[in-house]
């Protein structure tokens, strides 16, 4: 029974890892840039959230909307700023731009938040689910977690594969010159992307600090490099990678925490990243690039 | 006998030399004549060892062009396995061959580790490659958090867990206590240590860069394929880089360390490494000059400008995503030298500066 309680716990936590490697798969899929700054836009997305809710006294809804909103902005807006005048630069320089991007959202949160952790209140107010006997205790920010990401994974899927506004973004991926050929907008597209993954960095947020609740300006950091692990853990680039990616590694994470040594997780984490990118640098559903020269 | 004209390459590394000699000149008078402030004298060791990262992390940046992300993990095994030597064999052996013993151990350590790590490391590229050093990094400063050494009677004793599990006797001690860290390292690192090191570090550096190995390098950075094909072998240059990069990042760890009675691995986490990287790309990646001037003067002027602390690492961030904009972004890029050919600038300077990168 306790095996069931930390995996259940490892599936929540994996969910939200899952919703935030959905917005580096997609950027990475389309940019081909590593967003650094993805992590510390989830951090952004719930002092928002918590702004409004303690300062302002909002309802959680109307707080969480208001942080998917800001975020989106937020994640357009770096793109524009950062990403954009570097689109025909040497990767390295652009992964550089985006570490000096997370340092400088980390650092304003600092001076405009301060350093001392803020106690998040719950957005969920559901009544923990009691199982086999009241053995099993879920809580009601793991369902709404569970839920959510599922929710998030299909709808995201249906709008890539159905929509038109879908096909353009796998076109872009694919190849940005035949798109842009083919008359497709391959900046507003990439923009659009950026839009996505940051409101789903907001929601990530909110989950991530309801479960958690402390938020810190560093609070998305490490989450945020998970994220990236199970986003090569899956296969960097495909939707339902990302998801099976975050959820092995929030289970590999938690398993780990429970079993082997809480001090150790972190290394162990990384371990199966390092391991995944020795044996199959594509990830488990990715697809094997061919090098062009 | 007639004099050889100096080749160009060996006349930019005398000036190179020739201002770390002179900034060290310079920092012994102001610190004669007690011009230096208490906090800012605490800082010149630590300065020296910032240099020593910076020149070995633009070995890896900015001649090899692969971002490590993990650097300060080299330096944390540097400075621990420096700190455990110098803390096992302080008493038996005078001082000076104790300290010499924990920087040799410190920088073999560190260089074991970067082939070690480099092996699978640079079989992949970019990104990937980035990411993995920073696991690796976090991976080195977990393992040290929970990583326990005693010794007694019956010799050392290793765990993973706590303390309590070493199973020491009445006469052990805990030597390396987990998240704890190390204490009672003398502090025999002084400022004229640390400029010597710095000379050591040039010189290997700089011979490197200058050599038939680091020219193969340098092909590897400007295009790895063509490099392959006229038969360079990109995984033996690469390591040899990277072991060499993270030899002198132990040795900057090993120097460090014995600043300091007590390390912690706490302190070589993800954001050492990200400043170290501040360091080279202020100075501009591949120029070792720039990393010694960038690190001695990042490191200075925070404590010079006092109200500027808060607002130290925003403004490195700022200067990080400036730099590459201005430096690599096309539009940028032509606006500068259109702006550069409407002043009355001496022509060669602008030339000089688009060569860099």
């Amino acid at each position: 029974m306790q095996f069931l309680s930390y995996l259940v716990n490892g599936i929540s936590l994996g969910s939200i890892y899952a919703v935030i490697a959905l917005g580096y798969t997609m950027v990475y899929g389309i940019a081909r840039m590593l967003n650094f700054a993805h992590g510390d836009v989830i951090m952004v997305g719930g002092y928002v959230a918590f702004v409004m809710m303690t300062s302002l006294g909002l309802p959680a809804l109307a707080a969480i909307c208001a942080a998917v909103v800001v975020c989106t902005l937020l994640g357009v807006a770096i793109e524009r700023v950062a990403y954009k005048p570097l689109r025909e630069a040497p990767s390295l320089a652009v992964l550089i731009t985006a570490i000096g991007m997370s340092y400088l959202l980390q650092n304003l949160a600092l001076l405009i938040w301060g350093s001392a952790p803020k106690s998040f209140t719950s957005v969920v107010s559901i009544e923990p689910l009691r199982l086999f006997g009241g053995q099993l205790v879920v809580t009601g920010e793991t369902l709404v977690t569970i839920v959510t990401s599922a929710v998030i994974m299909v709808a995201l899927t249906l709008f890539v594969n159905k929509t038109k506004v879908g096909h353009a973004m796998q076109a872009v991926s694919e190849d940005k010159g035949a798109a842009q050929l083919m008359g497709i907008n391959v900046n507003a597209t990439i923009s659009l992307t950026f839009a996505i993954g940051s409101a789903l960095a907001a929601v990530a947020g909110v989950l991530l600090c309801s479960a958690y609740p402390t938020l810190m300006p560093t609070t998305g950091a490490m989450p945020g490099i998970k994220a990236f692990v199970a986003a090569v853990f899956g296969g960097i680039g495909s939707i339902p990678g990302a998801m099976l990616g975050g959820v092995l590694l929030g289970i590999i994470e938690s398993l780990s925490k429970a079993y082997i040594s809480s001090q150790m997780a972190d290394a162990i984490v990384f371990g199966v990243l390092i391991i995944v990118l020795l044996v199959r640098p594509a990830g488990i559903l990715g697809k094997q690039m061919r090098e062009k020269v | 006998m007639k004099m050889k004209p100096l080749s160009r390459s060996f006349r930019r590394d005398l000036v190179t030399y020739g201002m770390v000699v002179v900034m060290f000149l310079a920092i012994q008078l102001l610190s004669g004549m007690g011009m230096l402030t208490n906090s800012l004298s605490g800082q010149l060791v630590p300065i020296c060892a910032y240099i020593i990262m910076a020149i070995s992390l633009n070995l890896t940046v900015g001649i090899l062009g692969e971002l490590s992300l993990g650097h300060a993990g080299f330096m944390s095994v540097g400075g621990f396995v420096g700190a455990f030597v110098s803390v096992c064999v302080g008493d038996a052996v005078p001082g000076w061959l104790c300290f010499a013993l924990a920087l040799l151990a410190g920088t073999a350590a560190a260089a074991l580790f970067g082939f070690l790590i480099g092996i699978p490391v640079l079989r992949l590229q970019g990104d990937y490659l980035a990411i993995v050093t920073l696991a690796f990094g976090e991976i080195i400063k977990n393992l040290l958090n929970s990583f326990y050494v005693g010794r007694d009677a019956s010799g050392f004793h290793v765990s993973l867990k706590d303390a309590l599990s070493l199973n020491l006797d009445e006469t052990g001690d805990v030597i390396i206590n987990g998240a704890q860290g190390i204490t009672g390292m003398p502090r025999s690192a002084t400022f004229g240590l640390g400029f010597v090191l710095i000379l050591i570090t040039l010189f290997i550096v700089l011979n490197l860069i200058n050599s038939r190995t680091g020219r193969a390098i340098m092909s590897i950075r400007d295009n790895r394929i063509a490099a392959e094909s006229v038969g360079v072998n990109v995984t033996r240059y690469k390591l040899i880089a990277f072991t060499i990069s993270a030899a002198l990042a132990g040795l900057a760890g090993a120097l460090y360390a014995h600043n300091f009675s007590s390390l912690v691995a706490k302190k070589f986490d993800y954001n050492t490494s990200i400043l170290i990287l501040v360091f080279v790309v202020v100075g501009g990646m591949g120029n070792i000059r720039g990393s010694i001037i960038a690190a001695a003067l990042l490191t200075i002027l925070p404590e010079l400008l006092r109200g500027f602390s808060d607002y130290r690492m925003l403004v490195y961030a700022v200067v990080l995503i400036v730099m590459m904009l201005f430096n690599q972004s096309p539009q940028l890029v032509a606006w500068r030298r259109r702006l550069a050919a409407r002043l009355p600038l001496p022509r060669k300077k602008a030339a000089a500066g688009e060569k860099e990168v």
